[in-house]
């Protein structure tokens, strides 16, 4: 059994592997830290800076910060509450999200956390990118109006010799996904689906499958994002070696 | 020296329209036209979309009639997904569609009746405009007012039972349907507590025909000769003829009722009817080829659909149809007041034909979608309570839209309004030099008959806001009044 550390998220007591990142050991505790860029079993990136905690007065963000020994985590406070919100409402502005049309919608992280942070109207202004859309591939349409550049899909898709199917081009601002098309001429309809199910938002979507689950019993229609995080740690106190 | 009038709505949210009188110097009138603003930009919008979001996206191109853009877009990408063009659907997913319909006609067609038409002809055209609202209707007519309101929930439930939402739903997919009705919902309609079930839609559907029977009876000489010209009439029938909103062949009758458009498939609406553009207006004006731009022109919607059916394919609106057309001894009906005479017909008929349909089983059957070979293009065609209403899409090989063409309700009667707008004119003003508040009155009384898609047709609280400006032949502003 690997070594257990103590620790506290707002005050409450928790305790995670010696090593293990801030976020995931908070979700093992029942506590849930916002965030777009994690996705279990990949390697944290740190990009979209929503998990961002307070550790001794510093920001960190918890997907890539281990946790340590008596470390005092600070999350739901109004100022990170306050500086998550800006940073959704940068997202919508910095792309061209228009949900009601959007196949996503109901399943988005993005417009969940929207819900959940009650944004109304973002305090930027809109920048209406001009983005294209890549719909050359047989089995996946690439939006790039919606992407919010997370990496998941980098990080997640790849072949058996470890080659993502999709990658980064052009620089900073300009950034854009794009989808390796030799690769993409034979991906499997199983994988098309986890690329889309990888994405957090409506910017990798399987072809000619749209609607077909009806608004109102999607993900997030049911349950609030964050709300069913259950506590798999049950007895601080047993658990844990001093 | 001539004078141009504008009359013009001042507040809009889907487009909005104005009127310009031109007047000689005698105040005899020498033209005047309707202007409608319309969001076009539309076509342009869906262009590299991929097919499948069509029906999700065009509804929200209109706040009014969503539901018949939604259902027009998924007709047209039945046939690009190889489902047919119209029948090919699974029995689930075309009776699921047809209820969504009917639903929308229902509800439509309460809201334009109580709210719209109904100050107009309970209040009378000459009411102060104060009083001549949906607020004066509740205050002398308590009883009708709830109805309408009523009548107007129950098709917004079926609409959000088949479509997801009340507004803007997700219902119809290309091939089919994404749901179907659960039994607990069925019941619900069916025998839901009073007044939200069929049996109570379908009595007050019928006493709201015979409350417009009754009043035309009283005043039959305004109903009958407001607005009144010939016209030919289009929209589509049922192969046999019966009237059908949700598909059919494309008909079309001349003013004597001679068929001019024989039933033909509009896959092909193309070859049938053109669209002419005119400077001075960014609505286009659609005709059918055969006939020309000058004498093509037709009248789509409630009053046209009763003229080109040869029978309503059930009871109590068979009936009242039988009546309505042996009021002009067969021949079609050419009265512009007589729209809501039809449109009544309709409201019974869409709530009966919904209680056909939620007795039908396969409502409740889990085959939704069909789907074919893969076509590159597709028409989708529909009777929107406004009138006929036609999508057109064609898809690239990598699934999207290369190409989009609507021809909606309201523009199918940009003829029509503009007539109708002309004969109230120049009936009202001829020999005026200023503009009353009774000539107002009747050139919105005139443009709501097409219940058009306009917000400047609304006048559900308060008055229809309107701007009249007087202009020199210099088009200088001489004078100007707000109603
Ligand atoms: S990706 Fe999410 S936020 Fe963006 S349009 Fe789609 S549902 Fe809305
Ligand atoms: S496509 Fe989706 S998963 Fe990939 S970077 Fe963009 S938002 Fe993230």
């Amino acid at each position: 059994m690997s070594e257990k550390i103590k620790f506290t998220i707002d005050g409450k007591e928790c305790i995670a592997k010696k090593g293990q990142y801030i976020l995931e050991a908070a979700l093992e505790n029942g506590i849930y830290i916002p965030f777009l860029c994690n996705m279990k079993g990949v390697k944290p990136a740190g990009s979209c800076r929503l998990c961002n905690v307070k550790i001794n007065g510093r920001n960190m963000t918890a997907c890539t910060t281990p946790v340590a020994a008596g470390m005092e985590v600070e999350s739901e406070i109004p100022e990170l509450q306050e500086l998550r919100l800006s940073i959704i409402e940068m997202l919508f502005v910095e792309g061209n999200h228009f949900c009601p049309s959007c196949e996503k919608s109901g399943n988005c992280e993005l417009q969940a956390l929207a819900y959940k942070f009650q944004m109304l109207v973002p305090r930027f202004p809109y920048e209406f990118p001009i983005k294209e859309v890549d719909a050359s591939s047989p089995k996946l349409y690439i939006d790039r109006n919606r992407c919010i550049k997370c990496k998941r899909c980098i990080r997640n898709i790849k072949d058996e010799n470890g080659k993502s199917y999709f990658a980064f081009y052009k620089r900073a601002h300009d950034v854009e996904i794009c989808l390796d098309k030799e690769l993409a001429a034979t991906m499997s309809d199983e994988l098309a689906q986890k690329a889309m199910d990888t994405c957090p938002v409506g910017a990798i979507l399987r072809k000619e499958k749209g609607f077909d689950q009806p608004i109102g019993t999607r993900k997030f229609d049911k349950q609030a994002i964050g709300t069913d995080i259950i506590s798999v740690v049950e007895n601080i106190n047993m658990e844990v070696k001093e | 020296m001539t004078k141009k009038i504008t009359i013009e709505p001042v507040t809009r949210v889907e487009g909005h329209g104005k009127v310009t009188i031109h007047l000689d110097e005698n105040a005899n009138i020498v033209q005047s036209r309707l202007h409608i603003v319309e969001f076009r930009g539309f076509e342009r919008f869906v262009q590299g979309r991929p097919y499948w979001e069509a029906p999700v996206l065009v509804q929200r191109l209109c706040g009014i009639c969503p539901v018949s853009h939604h259902l027009a877009a998924a007709k047209a990408l039945d046939v690009i997904v190889g489902a047919g063009t119209g029948n090919g659907l699974t029995p689930t997913g075309e009776k699921m569609r047809r209820l969504m319909h009917y639903g929308q006609t229902f509800q439509s067609h309460a809201l334009h009746f109580f709210h719209l038409a109904s100050p107009d002809l309970l209040l009378g055209i000459d009411a102060d405009p104060a009083i001549r609202n949906v607020i004066g209707v509740i205050l002398n007519f308590k009883d009708l007012a709830v109805q309408g309101v009523m009548m107007r929930k129950f098709g917004q439930e079926i609409i959000r039972a088949t479509a997801g939402k009340k507004i803007h739903g997700t219902g119809a997919i290309p091939g089919g349907i994404n749901k179907n009705l659960s039994l607990a919902e069925r019941d619900e309609f069916l025998y839901g507590a009073d007044p939200l079930n069929i049996d109570k839609m379908i009595e007050w559907a019928q006493a709201s025909v015979d409350l417009f029977k009754a009043y035309h009876k009283d005043h039959s000489d305004m109903i009958d000769n407001f607005a009144k010209f010939p016209s030919n009439h289009l929209s589509i029938v049922r192969e046999d003829g019966a009237m059908d909103l949700y598909h059919g062949v494309l008909r079309a009758i001349d003013t004597n009722g001679k068929k001019i458009l024989h039933d033909v498939d509009y896959q092909d609406y193309l070859e049938y009817i053109g669209e002419e553009v005119r400077t001075w207006s960014y609505m286009k004006f659609p005709y059918l080829r055969e006939f020309g731009k000058k004498d093509g022109w037709y009248t789509v919607g409630p009053l046209a659909r009763l003229n080109t059916c040869d029978f309503i394919p059930t009871p109590l609106a068979q009936k009242e149809c039988e009546i309505f057309k042996a009021y002009t001894h067969g021949k079609p009906n050419n009265m512009s007041m007589h729209m809501h005479w039809a449109r009544l017909i309709e409201l019974l008929h869409s709530a009966e034909m919904m209680k056909e349909l939620l007795n039908d089983p396969d409502i409740m059957g889990d085959d939704l979608v069909t789907k074919g070979t893969k076509q590159k293009e597709g028409v989708g065609v529909i009777e929107a309570p406004r009138g006929t209403l036609f999508h057109h899409y064609r898809i690239n090989d990598n699934d999207q839209i290369d190409m989009a063409n609507l021809i909606v309700s309201t523009t199918n009667n940009n003829q029509p309004m503009n007539n109708a707008v002309r004969m109230v004119a120049e009936k009202m003003m001829t020999g005026h030099k200023e503009i009353t508040e009774p000539m107002m009155n009747a050139v919105e009384v005139a443009i709501r008959a097409y219940d058009p898609c306009l917000s400047c047709a609304t006048h559900a609280l308060g008055k229809m806001p309107l701007e009249i400006a007087l202009y020199d032949k210099n088009n200088i502003l001489i004078d100007k009044k707000r109603s």
